[in-house]
């Protein structure tokens, strides 16, 4: 693992040569995140959201076992338990409103480290492990967010587990019963919550472990850079400290200025008013959406409102929505171009950028009621997010021809810096 | 670590002894992890005093035709209609063939009670509680009841006509104990 010229652990007091025999923790985090991890010298701000992902992943589980000590997990106390840390626990207000806007901001920073990873061709070969680990945190994290949203018990939280819950009903035969098992009934009731509560306690902790591992086969091959050259010397890198840690601080910075903004000026804006409404199995509210982060999956599922061939459109709503993001699975298989960067795909390059305004376009669409234009837009886009990757991709990245490309990191990054003084010295 | 003679002691007709405590051994353990897991998955199932089927009364004599009201049975909503012969007749008319799921409104109500159209108030696709139950809401393009979560119509039989949801509205088990008293369960 590594490169050779990493630097070793040198551990200079008796007391962290005494450890370091007995247990090399400091040894492990120095060869992880320290000097001893060699990182190209060129990431840009991009590389920031792996590490405001995991300040984000801290900040959730901190704020959320805090919650742990005031929240009770029973219908008939879990809304007024949370207006009771709301109103009467002290700084309860600001706990809650962290936890609750550090879940939104968690799910911006992971999308940003998401496309990033589209955009500079991340999940290719040497890298596909980190992309396939990555998949499975974005899947666990959508769970945790879901069961979390339930836990107020307001109006949004129990439409919000009949609905998500109700897609399993969609699996022939054994859907209805597969629904009961999962609530522990045949509504979201008491027992739905308790379970739910268990699994969002549990699963931050998974997440954790899978991040680790992530983390890990990462550093096999090292990490990527926005050239998509791979390492070929000493001179392509620098250590991760103090280097990275500075550049990440500053991202850091950034992350929590805004955290804050959003968390003490507009709390409630990512919210919905409804989840204020005690929850109330006999009357759906008149207009139900998920969470904005879940929004183009759910605009996925709502594409579907006619039957096709012999699977009816409930089960092709679910079906496509877990296959949008399955199909992130085949994702490094799908894109045969050798060359990651998109600075120098210039095809490619056009139809990322048309995805991410798919993406948006179906976030809007999740949004909408089911009525025209937008079941047509969302249909559209849909149509669009699967042909990007199962049929654009393939054929772009075999008929495209990429843009000459530097040597090395070092060259890129000098032509950049000769460039840069050409132009400064032509200004002054 | 054994030597070979001593590991072919227990031979028997080709079998050594150690492979047969080997087998036993872990077929026993395995055998002992699936019988632990199972109640582990079983304790999700909804309990004892969750499927302690109750059922309900309701009292229909208030209900004027063309009303309809909500109540709920084992916490899930119900509606009680009390279909005017206009809805009927619009019932009868449609071919069972342009039907998602077909089935004529004698098969969904009572013989000879066939104004009281009893169903759960649970659309089929994904559960929320479709309108057209209260006064003044919106009841679809075909005047039975519309769910706006995502835009199935329902016909003045419930049954789906348009949008996502796979089914009619479910007919729960009931019968009439007089003629303003229905047990629902």
């Amino acid at each position: 693992m590594s490169f050779p010229w990493a630097k070793n652990y040198e551990p200079q007091q008796p007391l962290m040569k005494w450890l370091d025999e007995k247990l090399p923790l400091p040894r492990l985090v120095y060869n992880a995140i320290g000097a001893g991890y060699p990182v190209p010298r060129n990431l840009n701000y991009f590389w920031n959201f792996g590490v405001l992902a995991g300040a984000a992943l801290m900040i959730q589980i901190i704020s959320g076992i805090v919650l742990a000590m005031h929240y009770s997990a029973n219908v008939g106390v879990a809304f007024n338990s949370v207006e009771h840390i709301m109103r009467d626990v002290n700084a309860g207000w600001f706990i809650r409103y962290a936890h609750m806007n550090g879940a939104s901001m968690f799910f911006i920073v992971v999308y940003l480290h998401i496309f990033r990873g589209l955009y500079y061709g991340s999940y290719k070969a040497p890298r596909e492990m980190v992309w396939l680990l990555g998949v499975v945190i974005f899947l666990l994290m959508m769970a945790t967010a879901f069961m979390g949203y339930v836990l107020p018990w307001g109006q949004m939280s129990f439409w919000g587990a009949q609905v998500i819950t109700g897609f399993f009903s969609a699996i022939p035969l054994v859907g209805e019963p597969v629904r009961e098992w999962l609530l522990g009934g045949f509504v979201p009731d008491n027992a739905t919550l308790n379970r739910f509560f268990s699994l969002h306690y549990l699963l931050p902790f998974v997440i954790l472990g899978v991040i680790i591992l992530h983390i890990w086969a990462l550093h096999i091959p090292g990490s990527s850079n926005p050239t998509g050259i791979e390492v070929k010397g000493e001179q392509d890198t620098v250590p991760f400290h103090p280097y990275y840690t500075a550049k990440d601080g500053v991202g850091v910075g950034v992350f929590l200025l805004l955290f804050v903004a959003l968390t003490f000026f507009s709390p409630n804006t990512l919210g919905h008013a409804d989840n204020y409404i005690p929850a109330n199995s006999l009357s759906t509210p008149a207009h139900i959406v998920p969470e904005w982060y879940f929004l183009p999956f759910y605009a996925i599922l709502k594409a579907f409102t006619f039957n096709f061939l012999w699977i009816d459109a409930k089960l092709w709503g679910v079906i496509a929505m877990f296959a949008s993001i399955a199909l992130l699975f085949f994702l490094p298989w799908l894109d045969s171009s050798p060359v990651k960067s998109s600075n120098y795909r210039p095809l490619y390059r056009i139809f990322f950028w048309i995805l991410v305004a798919d993406v948006f376009l179906l976030g809007w669409c999740g949004m909408q009621p089911a009525e025209q234009p937008w079941v047509i837009l969302s249909q559209l886009g849909a149509i669009y997010y699967f042909a990007h990757f199962l049929v654009i991709l393939p054929i772009v990245s075999r008929i495209e021809r990429p843009l000459p490309m530097p040597n090395s990191i070092t060259e890129a990054v000098l032509a950049k810096h000769a460039t840069d003084t050409t132009s400064a010295s032509a200004t002054a | 670590m054994a030597s070979e003679t001593e590991l072919n002691a227990g031979i028997e007709d080709g079998v050594r002894r150690r492979d047969f405590i080997n087998i036993a051994a872990v077929s026993f353990a395995g055998v002992g992890s699936v019988a632990v897991v199972l109640p582990l998955l079983n304790q999700m199932n909804p309990s004892a005093d969750v499927l302690a089927l109750s059922s309900t009364e309701i009292d229909i004599s208030a209900i004027q035709p063309g009303q309809a009201i909500k109540t709920s049975w084992r916490k899930q909503p119900v509606f009680v209609r009390n279909l005017v012969p206009a809805e009927i007749a619009e019932a009868k008319k449609v071919p069972l063939g342009d039907l998602r799921d077909p089935e004529t409104i004698d098969q969904r109500t009572k013989p000879g009670k066939e104004n009281w159209l009893i169903t759960l108030g649970v659309c089929t696709h994904l559960g929320c509680v479709p309108l057209g139950a209260a006064e003044g809401e919106n009841r679809g393009d075909f005047g039975g009841y519309f769910c706006p979560c995502h835009g199935s119509h329902y016909d003045t039989a419930a049954r789906i006509r348009k949008g996502p949801a796979p089914k009619n509205l479910v007919v729960p088990p009931y019968e009439f104990t007089s003629d303003t008293v229905v047990t629902i369960g």
